[in-house]
């Protein structure tokens, strides 16, 4: 079981190392979307009720760090699509390997590509005027782990389910980026419409986002949020990784095998 | 290696695919199919594309399930033990299943640890494979940058890294030079010799010629099963091709004058099989003075089997893979 997750991971980062587009594409989109949106709006907004001298820049942080997650993870299954079409996912699936494995080894593949992009998002923080110390800066990348598996699995899914890459591009602009913007990453759940805010909350992942801006910021970044401690936002994004993989898995299981 | 035992028994396999299809009525793509493979011998699935074939080699290759029949493959079931035939069995793949973006070694790697191979036992396995297949120098290269031919030789090579009891290969000479198909006869006849089983799709009669055994595949069902010569001796003697102004007249003034099996008009041209056809060639010249232009008598072909057995003729005008 291990070894066949390994190989399987392993071939998904010595993919990515080999195609330097797929790199610069991952981390420059929301590099540039954040700086052009956060340095063009942290004049004119402040988060309410949240700590002075949290400016939208600030704010946006946690945000972008998921949005790059997201990205990758959205790439990184391509392959998943691609292997389909190219003939390779045949040699596997006819080899003596469970699904839970294949399942496993291109998640953690694609999720420690994604991980690795948000690190390296995050060590630029103190650049951008976050304060991190060592504590919230390991916690944070523990809580990007856990989103990572979660936006990579959900990502499988749907590459799984799909024959073609612009199908799978139609998932990414209908559902993925729709559930990033309503996960409190673009604005705070409290200033929202009622029925916008209520969506928010049914969004399983602003607790995620909620999570990773507590753990960089402290509590008092969702203070009067309405959301619940870091505890409970994380148990709930655990959750939703495990719910995640669990549909993954069902995916392969199921009579699809061409 | 015990040569009783069935490396594959298939009993009542049917297939049918969902009635997307939108031309004609949805047929059975496998109609009921049993047979046996012999272990340690080459088998072939010869027909036309759209015969069955495809469909045949996913189900044993457990890509697909059929929807009613079993297949036992050294005597594990493929629908209940579907691990333990993972790892007897070697697939060679009509489309390729290399990864482009690694080299020859990393995919063979991938292969070996994917079949639970590793360390010192994977590295000798792999350093005999590239030297049985003459890619040692090709090692590091990127398989993306190989021709067809040394891919189809990784390919195999990598179906092979396990030590399978069985090779299914889907039209293995397809897209393949004549030098690049007598190397894969080699490589597939050494495999028997080392008691590994052959089993092979094809569409190309001299590939089907060369299988220990050869079942025809037409519309979904089996047309002919047994040795390629066997088949063949089916057809009595010899096969007469008789070209003229008037076939079917011809065809119609032959069968009342030399009685014996029909003749069949077809292309134009006038088919009959008979025994000694070299004597019989001179007195059918006497008896239609200037109404035949051409005769041709040559043993017959798996493709006259093919006609013999479904009335058609063996054509491929269907897409490939289809």
């Amino acid at each position: 079981m291990i070894l066949p997750v390994f190989t399987l991971w392993r071939r998904e980062l010595t993919r990515f190392f080999r195609q330097p587009s797929r790199i610069a594409g991952a981390v420059a989109t929301p590099l540039l979307f954040w700086l052009l949106m956060g340095s063009g709006l942290s004049g004119s907004f402040r988060l309410p009720g949240g700590p002075a001298g949290l400016n939208y820049f600030g704010f946006f942080f946690p945000g972008t760090i998921v949005l790059v997650l997201l990205f990758a993870a959205i790439f990184s299954n391509i392959s998943v699509i691609e292997d389909r079409h190219e003939g390779f996912l045949q040699g596997v699936l006819v080899a003596p390997v469970s699904r839970t494995a294949l399942v496993m080894g291109k998640v953690l593949g694609g999720a420690t590509l994604a991980w690795l992009q948000g690190v390296v998002f995050l060590a630029l923080a103190p650049v951008s005027g976050v304060h991190l110390t060592a504590a919230s800066a390991l916690a944070a990348a523990g809580v990007l782990a856990l989103l990572a598996v979660t936006l990579t699995a959900l990502g499988f899914f749907f590459a799984w389910k799909l024959d073609s890459v612009q199908g799978f591009h139609a998932i990414m602009n209908v559902v993925l980026l729709p559930m990033w913007l309503l996960s409190g990453a673009f604005f705070p759940v409290n200033g929202a419409p009622l029925w916008l805010s209520a969506l928010m909350r049914a969004n399983p992942l602003t607790y995620g986002v909620a999570a990773l801006r507590e753990v960089l910021y402290g509590p008092a970044a969702s203070q009067g949020s309405g959301l619940p401690g870091v505890a409970v936002s994380l148990g709930i994004a655990a959750v939703l990784g495990l719910v995640c993989l669990a549909a993954s898995l069902a995916a392969t299981r199921g009579g699809r095998v061409d | 290696m015990a040569s009783e035992t069935a490396a594959v028994e298939a009993r009542g396999l049917r297939y049918s695919y969902p009635g997307k299809r939108k031309s004609g009525p949805t047929r059975p793509a496998l109609a009921g199919l049993d047979f046996d493979v012999p272990a340690g011998s080459i088998f072939g699935f010869l027909g036309p594309n759209g015969g069955g074939k495809t469909t045949l080699f996913r189900i044993l290759a457990t890509l697909a399930r059929p929807e009613s029949g079993t297949v036992r493959m050294f005597g594990a079931d493929l629908a209940t033990q579907a691990r333990e035939v993972r790892r007897r069995l070697g697939v060679v793949f009509q489309s390729p299943s290399l990864d482009v973006q690694l080299s020859v070694r990393e995919n063979l790697v991938h292969q070996g640890h994917l079949y639970g191979l590793s360390g010192r036992e994977l590295e000798g396995r792999i350093a005999a494979a590239l030297e049985r297949f003459g890619l040692a120098e090709r090692r590091e290269q990127r398989t993306k940058e190989l021709s067809g031919g040394l891919r189809r030789r990784v390919e195999i090579a990598k179906a092979l890294l396990h030590d399978p009891r069985l090779l299914l290969l889907d039209e293995p000479s397809t897209g393949l030079d004549p030098g690049a198909r007598r190397d894969l006869r080699e490589t597939l006849e050494s495999l028997r010799a080392a008691g590994v089983t052959v089993l092979l799709t094809t569409h190309f009669m001299e590939e089907g010629d060369r299988c220990d055994r050869l079942v025809l595949l037409d519309r979904g069902t089996i047309v002919a099963e047994g040795a390629p010569a066997a088949l063949k001796e089916e057809i009595g003697g010899d096969v007469v091709t008789l070209t003229g102004p008037d076939p079917e007249g011809l065809a119609r003034d032959l069968a009342t004058r030399f009685p014996g099996p029909a003749p069949e008009v077809r292309e134009g041209a006038v088919r009959i099989e008979r025994e000694r056809a070299h004597e019989l060639v001179a007195r059918l010249a006497e008896a239609f003075p200037g109404r035949i232009d051409a005769v041709t008598v040559a043993r017959p072909t798996l493709e006259d089997v093919f006609l013999h057995r479904t009335g058609r003729a063996f054509e491929d005008r269907e897409e490939p893979r289809g």
